[in-house]
C-alpha cells in the first residue's frame, strides 16, 4: 500500500475513531491521523493537508469541512466532496452506512474507493451497534419508569405488584396506547399533583 | 386514499416551523400529504441527502438553490426555489472581548445602527478578526460581506470568514476561535444567555427584508411530481400564515420547543418569534419589527430578484461570471410556480415578478392580482438599490 497516502478520520468518540483506525489498518493503510477535536478544524485540515478525509454524516462539524471545501484562494488544493456521481452507488452505500468523505487534491481514485470500502464495512458495523445501544439504554430507562409507576399504583390502591401492572396493561390496552406511555402519563401527573 | 409521504429535511433553527407547523397542525394532511420530518446535524448533510434524492424537500438556506445550481456546493444539481419560508430573523454578535474593543471605537451597546459597527470595525481593524457563519452559502454571510463592503481593502483583508455550526457558535466564542459571529435564533440568545457574547445587530437592519430560508427541492423532483410539490407549497404556505398571527406564537413555541423539533426550551424560541431580544446581561431588550417574519406583504413569494441579489453575491464570493451567476441564480426562485400552485389558496399575489431591491423605506402599496397590496419595508442600510433587468 502506498504509504504517501495520508487520511484523515474526524472523529470525537475516542472507541469509534479507534475502530475505524483499526479496520483500515488491518488493510495495510499506515498514514492515518485522528481528530477527535474540533477546535481549529479548517487550521489543522491544511496543516495536515490530507488525500482522505472521513466523517460522521451525523457530524455536525461537517459544516466546517464545508468551507475548506468552498476555499476560494486558487492557490489551495482543491476539495471535492466524494458525492459527485462518478460513483453513485458507492456514494449510496456510504450514505446508508452514515458516512461522508471528502477527496482532496488530485484524485487517486483507486485507493479512494479501496479506502472507503473499508470504511463502509466499518460504520455499517458501528452504526448497527450504535442502533442496538440505544434500544438498549431506552429499554432500561422504560423499564424504571414502569417501576415507578407500578410503586404509585401499588401505594395508591394497596395491591401487589403484580396486580399493579395488570391495571396499567389493562389501562393501555382499552385507550390503545402503550404501557410505558401511561406509565409516563402516570408520572408527570403523580409529579404534578404531589 | 392514502397520504403521499414526503420526506422533509430540516435544521433545528426557530425558522424551521413552517415545516413542523404544516405537519403538527394538519395543513399537509389537508392536502393530503404525510410528512416525514427528518432533522439534519449539519446543511451539508441536507444537501447532499437532497441531491441523492434521500430527502424531496428542504428547509434550506435562500443562497443553497444557486450554490447547488452553480455547481458551487457538491455536485451541480438544479433546485429550485419555489416558495419562500421566512425572511430576516438572524442577528450579527460579538465576543465580550471585541465588543469592549468595539466601545473604545466609539461604539455603544445598543446602538443598532449599522453605519455605527460599520465605523468602529474600520477603526479596529488593524489586527485580525474571525467571523463564524453557520455555512459558507447563508444569507448571513451574503450580509456580512455586504456590510463590511465599504471599508478599506487592507481592514477588510484583516477579516477571515469561517464556517461554524450555530449550536457550537457559543463554545467557538468562548474558547476565542472567532470573535464575531453571524447567526439564526435561537443561537444568538443561546450565546448571550451563556454570557459569553452580545448582540451588535439584527441582520435586517443590514437589509429590511432578506429572504432567509426557502422550501427547495430539485428540479427534477418537481417536474415529475407536479402535485405533491403544490400540495407541499400549499400546506407550508397555510403554516406561514398560522405562524404570523401573534395570538398563534405560544402554541408555536410550546410545539416547537418538543424533543422531536428543536429540543430547546420555550424561553430560548419565545424571543425570536417576538422579535424580543436580549442583546446581553442586564441590557434593555430590543423590540425589532419584523425580526422573522413568516407571511404578509408577499414573504413568501420567490421575488426573481432575490434570487438575482443572491447570485451577484455569490459570483462576488467566488469570482464567478456575475452576468452568468445572476441570471442562473434567479432562475432558481420560481414564481411561475408559486403562481401556478398557490392560485387555490386565493391570496393575494404581486403582479410583478421581480422588483428593485432595496427601493423601499417605508411600506408601499404595489399592483397585485387583486388590485394592490402592501409591500414591507426592503432598504438596504446604505441607501443603495440592486435592479435586475428580468427577461422573462
Amino acid at each position: 500500500m502506498d504509504q504517501d497516502f495520508k487520511i484523515v478520520v474526524v472523529e470525537t468518540d475516542r472507541d469509534r475513531a479507534l475502530q475505524i483506525v483499526d479496520a483500515l489498518k488491518d488493510e495495510g493503510w499506515r498514514n492515518i491521523v485522528v481528530l477527535g477535536d474540533a477546535t481549529g478544524l479548517a487550521r489543522k485540515l491544511d496543516e495536515l493537508n490530507p488525500d482522505l478525509v472521513l466523517i460522521d454524516l451525523e457530524d455536525p462539524n461537517r459544516d466546517i469541512l464545508e468551507q475548506v471545501s468552498t476555499a476560494s484562494d486558487p492557490q489551495s488544493r482543491p476539495v471535492a466532496m466524494f458525492v459527485d456521481r462518478s460513483d453513485d452507488e458507492m456514494t449510496q452505500a456510504a450514505m446508508a452506512a452514515g458516512l461522508s468523505a471528502y477527496v482532496v487534491g488530485a484524485p487517486k481514485p483507486d485507493r479512494v474507493r479501496s479506502v472507503l470500502k473499508t470504511a463502509i464495512a466499518r460504520f455499517q458495523v458501528m452504526s448497527q451497534m450504535r442502533r442496538e445501544l440505544a434500544l438498549a439504554k431506552q429499554a432500561l430507562v422504560d423499564r424504571k419508569t414502569i417501576d415507578r409507576a407500578k410503586g404509585i399504583v401499588m401505594r395508591a390502591k394497596g395491591v401487589s405488584e403484580e396486580q399493579a401492572y395488570e391495571l396499567l396493561r389493562k389501562s393501555a390496552m382499552s385507550q390503545n396506547r402503550k404501557v410505558i406511555d401511561v406509565a409516563n402519563a402516570l408520572l408527570t401527573a403523580s409529579d404534578l399533583l404531589s | 386514499m392514502r397520504d403521499r409521504v414526503l420526506n422533509c429535511g430540516y435544521v433545528a433553527l426557530v425558522d424551521s416551523a413552517p415545516l413542523i407547523i404544516a405537519k403538527e397542525l394538519g395543513f399537509a394532511a389537508d392536502e393530503g400529504l404525510s410528512l416525514n420530518l427528518l432533522r439534519q446535524p449539519s446543511w451539508a448533510a441536507l444537501r447532499d441527502l437532497l441531491s441523492l434524492g434521500h430527502l424531496d424537500v428542504a428547509h434550506m438556506l435562500s443562497p443553497m438553490p444557486a450554490a447547488m445550481s452553480l455547481g458551487l456546493s457538491g455536485a451541480a444539481v438544479q433546485i429550485d426555489a419555489p416558495l419562500v419560508m421566512s425572511a430576516n430573523g438572524t442577528v450579527l454578535a460579538a465576543s465580550l472581548a471585541l465588543t469592549g474593543r468595539l466601545k473604545s471605537f466609539g461604539w455603544r451597546s445598543g446602538d443598532t445602527s449599522p453605519h455605527s459597527v460599520v465605523k468602529a470595525l474600520g477603526r479596529l481593524l488593524d489586527s485580525p478578526l474571525r467571523v463564524g457563519v453557520p455555512f459558507p452559502h447563508s444569507m448571513h454571510r451574503l450580509l456580512f460581506e455586504y456590510l463590511v463592503q465599504g471599508l478599506p481593502s487592507d481592514a477588510r483583508a484583516q477579516l477571515t470568514v469561517v464556517t461554524m455550526p450555530p449550536s457550537l457558535m457559543a463554545d467557538a466564542v468562548d474558547r476565542g476561535e472567532i470573535d464575531l459571529f453571524c447567526v439564526g435564533e435561537p443561537w444568538g440568545t443561546v450565546a448571550t444567555n451563556s454570557g459569553v457574547a452580545e448582540l451588535i445587530l439584527p441582520n435586517n437592519a443590514i437589509w429590511a427584508h432578506a429572504p432567509e430560508k426557502v422550501l427547495g427541492m430539485a428540479r427534477h423532483w418537481h417536474e415529475r411530481n407536479d402535485e405533491a410539490c403544490g400540495a407541499i407549497m400549499r400546506a407550508v404556505c397555510r403554516a406561514c400564515q398560522w405562524l404570523d398571527q401573534p395570538q398563534n406564537r405560544p402554541l408555536a413555541s410550546e410545539i416547537l420547543a418538543r424533543s422531536e423539533h428543536l429540543d430547546l426550551p420555550d424561553q430560548a424560541i419565545d424571543p425570536a418569534l417576538t422579535g424580543r431580544l436580549l442583546p446581553g446581561f442586564g441590557q434593555k431588550p430590543w423590540e425589532i419589527s419584523n425580526f422573522l417574519k413568516f407571511h404578509g406583504e408577499a414573504t413568501t413569494f420567490p421575488w426573481r430578484s432575490q434570487g438575482a441579489w443572491i447570485g451577484a453575491g455569490l459570483s462576488a464570493l467566488y469570482d464567478l461570471d456575475a452576468a452568468t451567476a445572476t441570471h442562473q441564480a434567479a432562475e432558481c426562485f420560481r414564481p411561475d410556480l408559486y403562481r401556478r400552485h398557490l392560485e387555490k389558496l386565493h391570496q393575494d399575489m404581486p403582479g410583478a415578478s421581480a422588483k428593485v431591491e432595496g427601493a423601499l423605506t417605508d411600506p408601499r402599496a404595489v399592483p397585485s392580482t387583486r388590485g394592490q397590496m402592501i409591500l414591507g419595508p426592503d432598504a438596504f442600510f446604505d441607501g443603495k438599490t440592486f435592479e435586475f433587468d428580468l427577461q422573462e
